[in-house]
């Protein structure tokens, strides 16, 4: 996903000094919405879809905006992002960890290794009964679930990047006279941080994916994912798009504000990957 | 400073392909203050004799003594400056960079930065101490990666190839600034090289090794004041006679390995 | 040490945390502190297993699952490869669709769930489209990159030798950008895979290895779960390995070229 966003942005930059030219690049950007937002609205005045299923998109706005000044939205949405972090962190700390031994001891790697590799191919939402099993309905199944899922490709990267730190690093540091575990904190992980935070941002970008269909299935008194589906019930597809909408604004946020920002300031200052 | 023993050294490398083996039966007495170069054909075990020497490689049989202490793996006695460009940190500054190993050391900030500092200015690179590796030339990572490794001030300094993959008008300069800096702080070095003419501009001694697996094959004194005309009549003289033992005139020893590489 | 022996060492430590993992599991499964309906022992795992497979029902469940996956997957092909390809070589194109690309691509595809069985009940439509949605966008990502970033050297080089358009696309564009087409293909089936496990178990048709996952839940059949997730990691492990393995042996690998694709 950051792609796309990148190149928008990079877009943007180079525009900026240019006024006139910034003005017809919004309105560049602008204007697929509002053809898109046009046939939309065709679509949902014409009545080919019954109004409730396909509503107009000042339903869908008021909607937005009456969730929202009642708190409901809010509320759905704090939720589902503490349960994020709290599914990443832990993900974070324990994928970090376990991918740096495996990088940095053969014995580990060996260990780790296979079970990861098996773990790996299986779509994390096929786990999810298994852990509401386990584990119960609700948060704790929610939050270990995502945790486990965004893991994975936190492990494998934090493996490759130890496993790619160039060995003149290492031995330079070592002739500079650092014991192990300075040239870990000064030499290892610095020179395998761009891997890990590559594995951060798919981790990230996993749990996100995740974390909704993990709210309709484990039954969490409030979530985005769990107002969707519930929406569903009562036909509310207004209060449905506006969720989907919180949901596509954070993960927009995410990418942009959180990884872009972590990156610009260590990796791609340093010149090891370019912007 | 110190003076270097190598006694019958020898390594064996454990390749998936068999045993080779990387050096053979050398000796070489290094007096303190000496600086020495070591050329010989590519492949010979240049390199393998300088991580020896750097602890990095333990030698199969014969031993290294610096200072009269024997070497066991790698300490701050010495000083190492690699060919490649990525040895210096990307994360760290130049002055970042410089500052290692004092910091290794356990100087305080004030007086490693201060250090570091004047190790920077003596490469010609004060103006450049807040930038990125990414931010410099080639010719200026090196020169910081000396200024690195000069900074914590060991003993011994011992250089594979460091300016092999620089331009030629860079690498004179390099060359130069080298040979200052060698007279100013007097540091025992070992500096191995394809270069004869490098060789013969720096060295107070060669060491010509044998092709592969490699062992000293002969020893030549450049008795030359300095600072030395890479022009005059004698240097060529010594140029002529490096190349010779090289095997690059009369063809006789293996012309081929040592061929375009010699004089590259 | 030698390398050989190295490797050696290597599989008989792989094995043995496999073993030791598998014995953990036993032993909690069998110490009796856990429910048996919870924690079942590896061979009522397999017996279970080696039994769906006999009746057939997992099979037929595994049909349902590839057939959803594979009319998803390649609409998504269909769409996003000549959607990339335009987007690249036409700026207007992308204009056009890289804002809303990347204003859609946050949305997880299982946000739709809900909203597409409401508008197209529950069963194949809804989940056919949910893997639509989720794999085309890296098919039409990494076709995009892909054909930008064909070097513009084999285009004038091609070009001074006489290719027409027609021919510089097919000769050069499209085996230029093949490393990233085909990893797109892999990533999308990847999205395609992770998505019809998702949406057969939200969406809970009666078909489907992610609708039985789910369906046993509901009975505490922990044992058909298992042996669902082994079949399902089974099938994406050998999609992943064997077709797209052996689709980059014989091209992009051959060529020299995989380094593009992953730098
Ligand atoms: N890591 C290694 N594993 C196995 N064999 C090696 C290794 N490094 C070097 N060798 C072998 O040891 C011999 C000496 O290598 P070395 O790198 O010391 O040569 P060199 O003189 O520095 O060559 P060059 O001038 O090309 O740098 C070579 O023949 C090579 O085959
Ligand atoms: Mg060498």
């Amino acid at each position: 996903m950051q792609d796309a966003v990148t190149t928008i942005m990079v877009d943007r930059t180079l525009d900026r000094s240019q006024g006139g030219e910034r003005i017809r690049l919004i309105a560049r950007n602008v204007f697929p919405f509002v053809v898109v937002g046009g046939i939309w609205e065709i679509i949902a005045w014409s009545g080919i879809f019954p109004r409730r299923l396909f509503p107009t998109l000042e339903e869908v706005a008021a909607s937005f905006v009456q969730l929202t000044i009642t708190g409901i939205l809010p509320h759905h949405a704090i939720e589902t992002l503490i349960r994020l972090l709290t599914g990443f962190a832990l993900a974070g700390i324990f994928g970090v960890t376990i991918g740096v031994l495996m990088g940095r001891s053969r014995r580990a790697e060996d260990i780790f290794l296979p079970l990861v590799s098996i773990g790996a191919p299986i779509p994390g939402l096929a786990y999810a009964p298994l852990f509401l099993l386990w584990f119960g309905l609700g948060n704790i199944s929610a939050v270990l679930l995502v945790g486990f899922v965004s893991a994975f490709p936190i492990i494998f990267n934090s493996w490759t990047g130890v496993k790619a730190v160039k060995e003149i690093w290492v031995r330079s540091a070592q002739a500079m006279g650092a014991d192990d575990r300075r040239l870990f904190r000064h030499v290892i992980l610095p020179g395998a941080l761009p891997y890990i935070l590559t594995g951060l941002r798919l981790g990230l970008a996993q749990a996100w994916r995740i974390l909704v269909a993990v709210e309709m299935l484990a039954a969490v008194p409030w979530g985005l994912g769990w107002l969707i589906f519930g929406a569903r019930k009562f036909l509310n597809t207004d209060a449905m798009l506006a969720g989907i909408v919180v949901i596509a604004l954070i993960g927009l946020a995410l990418e942009k504000f959180v990884f872009q920002k972590i990156e610009n300031y260590t990796v791609v200052r340093w010149g090891m990957i370019s912007s | 400073m110190v003076p270097i023993e190598i006694r019958d050294v020898s390594l064996i490398y454990d390749t998936p392909g068999g045993k080779v083996p990387g050096v053979k039966d050398v000796n070489l007495n290094i007096g303190a203050s000496e600086f020495v170069c070591i050329v010989g054909p590519s492949g010979c075990g240049k390199s393998t004799l300088l991580n020896i020497v750097a602890g990095f490689l333990e030698p199969a049989a014969g031993e290294i003594r610096i200072g009269g202490k024997k070497v066991d793996g790698h300490g701050m006695d010495r000083g190492v400056v690699f060919q490649d460009f990525a040895q210096l940190f990307p994360w760290r500054t130049a002055l970042g960079n410089v500052t290692f190993g004092l910091e290794m050391k356990g100087v305080p900030k004030d007086e490693r930065e201060r250090i570091a500092h004047e190790q920077l200015r003596l490469v010609k690179l004060d103006k450049f101490t807040g930038s990125y590796p990414h931010h410099l030339s080639g010719g200026m990572q090196q020169r910081v990666a000396i200024a690195r490794a000069l900074a914590y001030n060991p003993s011994v300094l011992l250089m594979d190839e460091p300016f092999a993959a620089l331009d030629a008008l860079t690498r004179d300069d390099m060359q130069r600034l080298l040979a200052e800096v060698w007279r100013e702080t007097r540091k025992t070095v070992i500096y191995v090289t394809h270069n004869v003419s490098e060789a013969v501009y720096l060295a107070d001694r060669v060491i010509v090794m044998t092709p592969h697996p490699g062992t000293v094959k002969a020893e030549i004194r450049i008795p030359l004041s300095r600072p030395r005309d890479p022009l005059s009549v004698e240097f060529l003289d010594f140029q002529k006679e490096l190349l010779r033992h090289l095997g690059h005139e009369t063809g006789t020893n293996e012309p081929t390995k040592t061929n375009g590489k010699a004089d590259a | 040490m030698t390398e050989g022996g190295q490797r050696q060492r290597t599989l008989l430590r792989g094995t043995l945390s496999l073993l030791a993992a598998a014995a953990v599991y036993e032993a909690m499964a069998r110490s009796g502190y856990f429910a048996p309906a919870l924690l079942p022992t590896l061979p009522t795992v397999a017996r279970t297993l080696v039994a769906s497979v006999a009746d057939g029902s997992i099979i037929e469940h595994a049909a349902f699952t590839l057939y959803r996956v594979m009319f998803g997957f390649a609409l998504s092909v269909a769409v996003g490869l000549p959607l990339g390809i335009l987007m690249a070589r036409f700026s207007r194109v992308e204009h056009f669709f890289l804002p809303l690309v990347s204003a859609l691509m946050p949305i997880p595809s299982f946000a739709l769930v809900p909203l597409f069985m409401l508008w197209f009940g529950i069963g194949n439509l809804t989940t056919i489209l949910i893997v639509f949605y989720a794999a085309t966008f890296p098919m039409m990502f990494n076709t995009w990159s892909g054909v930008r970033s064909v070097n513009p050297l084999w285009l004038r080089a091609a070009g001074a030798m006489g290719a027409d358009e027609h021919k510089l696309f097919w000769k050069v564009i499209i085996p230029g950008a093949s490393p990233f087409i085909i990893t797109g293909m892999r990533q999308a089936f990847l999205r395609s895979w992770i998505a019809v496990v998702g949406a057969e178990m939200i969406a809970a048709s009666d078909w489907g290895l992610g609708w039985v996952i789910f369906d046993a839940k509901e009975f505490l059949n922990t044992d058909v779960m298992l042996a669902s997730l082994v079949v399902i990691g089974l099938i994406g492990f050998m999609f992943e390995r064997f077709i797209f393995g052996s689709l980059e042996r014989m091209t992009v690998l051959r060529w020299g070229m995989m380094r593009a694709a992953k730098g």
